[in-house]
């Protein structure tokens, strides 16, 4: 009797101690869970409220900061100054990462097609590792060997002091390819075979499945490739300071040097003390960093829902 | 026939395409390789980097490299993998969910530098800690917690979903599940991921000019205190990583031989990320012969 009721306790106490196991394990990923979440929301609000400080603590208004083209930040109010109008950074970026993915996204597409497509199999076994690899290569290193060989080149046999708009998109076009062929690729991969069976049934040459089947079918993951592409292209830093020039003139031809939001935070920041107008400015031109990819994210939404 | 011609044409162009990729990828590290070996040299790989004179090494760096890759992985990993298993075992489907996926997203998506920016207001400034190794790696979490999370969650979702059937059916708790057969049978998939995520912290470097810092104190080496200042060890000390003295030489520094020291760390580095690529694939097949080869 006394046994058998003792054996009883040892099992409820196990069966207890798994429960608590349970429902505390669960909190605990729960919580860890959160803290994405709550970092998430940390972020927003703190870049937010400093980058809105210049408009409503120092009384920049949105007109100057962004259609303005003079940025003198420190100039003193006897000589007229200061003046943070940011367009000439602003453009810069856009300018900058635009025409990378012009010259990238072709390129990427290319390379997608025929690694899913035409390759070999051996192609696609030093190809796969090969971009695979090319995404890990750090993003400095990118910008030093755009710093040491192509702006030398670009000195000597194109023009400028190369220093330069096409230097920047140059290093970008090649940093980003890694990351727009890989999507695609994905994209292509999970076809249904059976569609590219029916239209060579039908008698399409190979270069017709590719270009009137297997593309309008991967569009929306091609398209999420470029975005991704371009928000890496808009948001990379260290790379596109080092060869860019960093001048603050909006520049007029693609050999002018030219300054991103992103390198006049890198160069900036450092020097600027905090709550004063200038390092106000630099959250700002953060908080348009931020305002971006949310809006690169809207777009892969609504992209990747219509298919 | 002009269809034939097209698609000759065509064919040739995508083999042209993918050759010029090829050949880029390729041709820029050899460069680096070429350019940075022959400045590689045990003297290099280990004294710490000179201020005006010429000769100086990337000791400190490669230490700093990798102090604050183990410290960000401390906090990564955990986090990263139970807030994944959460996502994989526990959540269902509703708007919490939905606002963890936007929440990733969101961090996936935001340039690097503006993170960094997050951890200067909140790690350096608000903490009082400073420009220090502790700051740099709680940075380098938010930059790679997303990351972890799925990857975390993809393996334990690409396992095959009878083995957890069977393992509740037999009267084990979710958690003895979780723990005992789904992270075991996912361990590969998570270890491949877990080193390529540190190849990324390696080679990051404007998250962490406003948080780790840009300059190394002097270090002592046999000082093994952690709460010394000198001591390597110390986490709130500033620390310059190897890739961000690369930029830093080209940006600022005042030594004659820039080229040769950035060329060496530029090796260095990629020599480093060539061997986590590696490791990564080597080691993720390893294990995975060890758990089904029984």
């Amino acid at each position: 009797m006394a046994k058998s009721s003792f054996s009883f306790k040892t099992d409820s106490w196990l069966v207890k101690r798994k429960k608590y196991h349970e429902i505390g394990g669960k909190a605990l990923a729960f919580v860890c869970a959160a803290v994405v979440i709550i970092l998430t929301l940390a972020l927003v609000y703190f870049i937010s409220t400093k980058g809105l400080a210049a408009f409503f603590i120092n009384k920049v208004s949105f007109k100057e900061f962004f259609l303005s083209t003079q940025w003198w930040p420190d100039r003193p109010p006897i000589e007229g100054g200061p003046k943070v109008g940011a367009l000439p950074f602003i453009i810069g970026s856009l300018a900058v990462s635009m025409l990378a993915v012009l010259v990238s996204a072709p390129l990427s597409i290319l390379v997608a097609v025929f690694m899913v497509e035409i390759a070999p199999a051996w192609g696609q076994r030093i190809l796969q590792p090969a971009i695979e690899l090319l995404a890990g290569i750090p993003s400095v290193v990118y910008g030093y060997v755009g710093l040491i060989l192509l702006v030398p080149f670009i000195r000597d046999y194109i023009g400028g002091n190369g220093f330069s708009v096409l230097a920047g998109f140059l290093v970008l076009a090649v940093m980003i390819l890694p990351t727009i062929i890989s999507v695609s690729t994905d994209s292509l991969r999970s076809l249904p075979r059976q569609w590219k069976e029916a239209a060579f049934a039908l008698g399409s040459t190979h270069w017709q499945v590719i270009r009137l089947v297997l593309l309008p079918a991967a569009r929306s993951g091609i398209i999420t490739g470029i975005v991704l592409g371009l928000a890496r292209a808009f948001g990379e830093a260290l790379a596109v300071q080092m060869v860019i020039g960093n001048t603050r003139k909006i520049p007029t031809s693609i050999l002018d040097p030219v300054m991103t939001l992103t390198s006049a935070i890198t160069m900036d920041m450092g020097y600027t003390t905090t709550g004063s107008l200038w390092n106000n400015t630099l959250w700002t031109m953060s908080l348009i960093l931020l305002g971006l990819s949310f809006f690169f994210i809207l777009t892969i939404k609504i992209v990747s829902k219509r298919g | 026939m002009n269809a034939w011609l097209a698609n000759r044409i065509a064919l040739c162009l995508f083999w042209l395409g993918a050759g010029l990729v090829l050949i880029l990828l390729l041709g820029l590290l050899f460069f680096i390789l070429l350019e940075g070996i022959r400045v590689i040299s045990w003297d290099f790989l280990t004294l710490p980097a000179a201020t005006t004179r010429s000769g100086g090494g990337i000791g400190p760096q490669i230490f700093n490299s990798f102090y604050l890759l183990i410290l960000t992985m401390l906090m990564t990993i955990p986090l990263g993998l139970l807030a994944g298993i959460y996502m994989a075992e526990y959540a269902k489907k509703g708007p919490l969910i939905e606002l963890i996926r936007l929440s990733i997203e969101t961090l996936t998506s935001l340039p690097s530098i503006v993170v960094g920016l997050f951890g200067l207001l909140l790690f350096v400034n608000y903490t009082g800690w400073g420009y220090s190794l502790m700051a740099g790696a709680l940075t380098l979490t938010v930059i790679n917690l997303p990351m972890m999370v799925r990857i975390s969650e993809e393996a334990i979702q690409g396992v095959f979903p009878d083995l957890r059937e069977a393992s509740l059916a037999l009267g084990a708790t979710r958690w003895q599940t979780i723990w005992r057969i789904m992270i075991p049978a996912a361990l590969p998939a998570l270890v491949t991921g877990i080193i390529i995520t540190s190849g990324r912290v390696f080679g990051e470097a404007a998250a962490l000019l406003y948080t780790a810092g840009m300059s190394s104190p002097a270090l002592d080496f046999t000082n093994w205190n952690i709460f010394s200042s000198a001591s390597p060890l110390n986490p709130f000390r500033p620390a310059e990583t190897l890739a961000v003295h690369i930029w830093k030489v080209n940006a600022e520094a005042i030594i004659p031989d820039v080229k040769r020291v950035a060329n060496g760390s530029a090796a260095v580095l990629i020599l480093i990320v060539l061997i986590f690529n590696l490791l990564a694939r080597w080691l993720g097949h390893y294990i995975n012969r060890k758990l089904t080869a029984v």
